[in-house]
C-alpha cells in the first residue's frame, strides 16, 4: 500500500515547482547568445580596398546541396572594376527558403568571399523576399544577434570566419 | 416561495454566460498553472498575463474551417457536439449559488430552477451528455472515431456507477435529493467532507474519470493517440466538445462544493452568507485548481488499469461507504 503516500509525494513535487522561477527564456526580449561558429545568414565580403572578393567562379553553387545559389559572372573591365579577379559576379542570388545552412559554400569558396554569419532572424511574410540578391548579401544584416564569448568554447573559430 | 418567470429568464441568461466565462477562464488557469508546475510561464503574450488567450482561441476556432468527412451522418454529426454542450450547461441550472434574496419585494432564488430531485437531474443530464460523445464518434463514419467513442463510453459508464454511489452517503445524511436542502443540512450540522471523506475521495476520483481529465483522459490520450471520438471534428464543433468537457468539470466541481463543502456558505461567519455566489465561486475554483494539479502530477493510466481500478477498487469502496453510512444514520436515529 505504498501507492497512496507515493502519490501524495508526487503532489508535493508539483506544488513546489509553482514557487520556483520559471526557466523559460523570453525570446524576443531576451536573445540567447548564439554559438560563435553558428551558421546563419550569408554575407558576401569585400577586400579592404572595397573590391568584392567574389570572382564569380560558381564553386559555391556547385557545392550547394540544396541548389539554392545562382551565380552569373561577367568580365571586369578597366573602367568597371568590381572584384579583385578577372571576373565578378554580376548576379549573385541565394534562395533562403531553400538554404539548409550547411556551410558548404563557404568551405568551397577559394577567396572567402561568402561566409555564413550568426544571424538567424530572417523570416519574411513573402517567399519572394527570401531570395537574397547581391546587394542584400553585401550589406551588413539589419538585425544583430548576440554572439557568445568564443573563449567559452574550446573549438577554434575557422580562419575564414576570423579573417572575413 | 415562488419566483416570477421574468426573473428566472434573465437569471438563466446570466448564469449561462457566467459559466461560459468561467470556462474560458478555466482554460487560462489550467495553462497558467500547468506552466508554472512545469517551470514555464504559461501564456503571457496575449493581453496582461495572457488573459486574452481564451478569446484568441475562440476567434481561431470560429474562423477555422468546419471540416466534415464526406461520409459523415450529417444531422447526427452536427447535433452530437451540441448535445454535449447543452447538457453540460443545463446541469448548472440546478446548482445553488446562494440562499436566495428578496429585492424590492421580489424573491430571487439561489439556483436557476427549483427541482426537488436536482441531484438526480444532474446525473441524468450527465448520462445524456455521454450520448454526444458516442453519437459523435459513430456519426463521423470513421473507424478510429468509433473506437474512440467506444473507449469513452466504456470509461464513462464504468465510473458513473461509482460516482452515483459515492454521493449516496451524502443523500442519506442530508435526507434529501434537493441540493439546496443538502446545503442547509450541512450548515445546520457539519460540512459533509468530514463524515463523508471516503465518499469525497471516490467522488473526486470518479469525477476526474467522468470528465475524462488526466490521469483518466483515455478518451483523448493526446500523447499516445490522435484523439478519440472527436478525431473527425474541427473548428468550433471540436470547440464545443472541448467546452463541454471543461464545463462538465466546472459542474462537477460545483456539485462537489455543494455536496461536501457547504456550497455557498462562508465558514463560521453567517452574516457573510449574502455574498453566496462569491464563496461558491471561490470554492469552485479551488477545486478546479485541484483537478489541474492532479493533471500536472499523475501519469495517464493504462486502459486495463483504468477498468480494474474502476470496478475492483472504486465501486466496492463506494458501495461500502454507502452501506456504512446508511447503517450509522439508522443507528444515530
Amino acid at each position: 500500500m505504498a501507492v497512496v503516500p507515493n502519490t501524495l509525494k508526487g503532489f508535493g513535487v508539483t506544488l513546489k515547482q509553482i514557487f520556483k522561477k520559471p526557466i523559460t527564456q523570453q525570446y524576443p526580449e531576451y536573445k540567447r547568445p548564439v554559438y560563435p561558429r553558428y551558421r546563419g545568414r550569408h554575407r558576401l565580403n569585400r577586400h579592404e580596398n572595397g573590391l568584392e572578393k567574389c570572382v564569380g567562379c560558381s564553386l559555391c553553387a556547385a557545392a550547394c546541396p540544396a541548389d539554392c545559389i545562382r551565380v552569373v559572372a561577367a568580365e571586369n573591365t578597366p573602367d568597371n572594376r568590381v572584384s579583385a579577379g578577372e571576373r565578378y559576379a554580376r548576379i549573385y542570388e541565394i534562395n533562403m527558403s531553400r538554404c539548409i545552412f550547411c556551410g558548404y559554400c563557404e568551405v568551397a569558396c577559394p577567396f572567402d568571399a561568402i561566409t555564413l554569419g550568426n544571424d538567424f532572424e530572417i523570416s519574411e511574410y513573402n517567399r519572394d523576399d527570401l531570395i537574397y540578391t547581391k546587394d542584400i548579401l553585401l550589406r551588413p544584416p539589419i538585425k544583430k544577434v548576440p554572439v557568445a564569448d568564443p573563449d567559452l568554447y574550446d573549438t577554434p573559430i575557422p580562419y575564414y570566419k576570423e579573417h572575413s | 416561495m415562488k419566483e416570477a418567470w421574468w426573473i428566472t429568464l434573465p437569471k438563466a441568461f446570466v448564469v449561462i454566460n457566467v459559466v461560459m466565462l468561467f470556462f474560458a477562464f478555466t482554460t487560462w488557469l489550467e495553462r497558467k498553472l500547468l506552466g508554472r508546475m512545469q517551470l514555464r510561464f504559461g501564456p503571457n503574450r496575449a493581453g496582461p498575463k495572457g488573459l486574452l488567450v481564451p478569446i484568441a482561441d475562440l476567434l481561431k476556432l470560429i474562423r477555422k474551417e468546419a471540416f466534415a468527412p464526406i461520409a459523415a451522418r450529417e444531422p447526427l454529426y452536427i447535433v452530437a457536439p451540441i448535445v454535449s454542450m447543452f447538457t453540460a450547461l443545463a446541469a448548472f441550472s440546478v446548482l445553488p449559488w446562494g440562499a436566495g434574496w428578496t429585492v424590492a419585494g421580489h424573491y430571487i432564488r439561489g439556483s436557476v430552477v427549483d427541482v426537488p430531485i436536482s441531484l438526480i437531474l444532474i446525473f441524468a443530464l450527465g448520462s445524456i451528455g455521454i450520448y454526444g460523445f458516442i453519437v459523435g464518434g459513430w456519426a463521423s463514419e470513421s473507424k478510429y472515431s468509433l473506437l474512440g467513442s467506444m473507449r469513452t463510453c466504456a470509461q464513462l459508464v464504468s465510473y458513473e456507477v461509482s460516482l452515483a454511489l459515492s454521493v449516496l452517503g451524502v443523500v442519506l445524511m442530508g435526507q434529501s435529493l434537493d441540493l439546496a436542502q443538502i446545503v442547509d443540512k450541512q450548515q445546520a450540522t457539519l460540512w459533509f467532507f468530514i463524515p463523508q471523506c471516503v465518499g469525497l475521495a471516490v467522488f473526486l476520483i470518479g469525477g476526474t474519470a467522468e470528465t475524462s481529465r488526466a490521469p483518466f483522459d483515455l478518451p483523448e490520450a493526446d500523447t499516445e493517440l490522435v484523439a478519440g471520438y472527436h478525431t473527425e471534428y474541427s473548428g468550433m464543433r471540436w470547440g464545443l466538445f472541448q467546452a463541454a468537457e471543461y464545463i462538465n468539470m466546472l459542474t462537477l466541481s460545483g456539485l462537489c462544493v455543494t455536496l461536501f463543502f457547504d456550497g455557498y456558505h462562508f465558514p463560521w461567519v453567517h452574516s457573510l452568507d449574502m455574498l453566496g455566489p462569491l464563496w461558491f465561486v471561490l470554492k469552485l475554483f479551488a477545486l478546479v485548481s485541484v483537478f489541474i494539479w492532479l493533471r500536472a502530477t499523475q501519469p495517464r493510466l493504462r486502459y486495463d488499469q483504468l477498468m480494474r481500478f474502476g470496478w475492483k477498487v472504486l465501486l466496492p469502496v463506494a458501495t461500502a461507504n454507502a452501506l456504512v453510512t446508511a447503517f450509522l444514520v439508522v443507528l444515530v436515529k
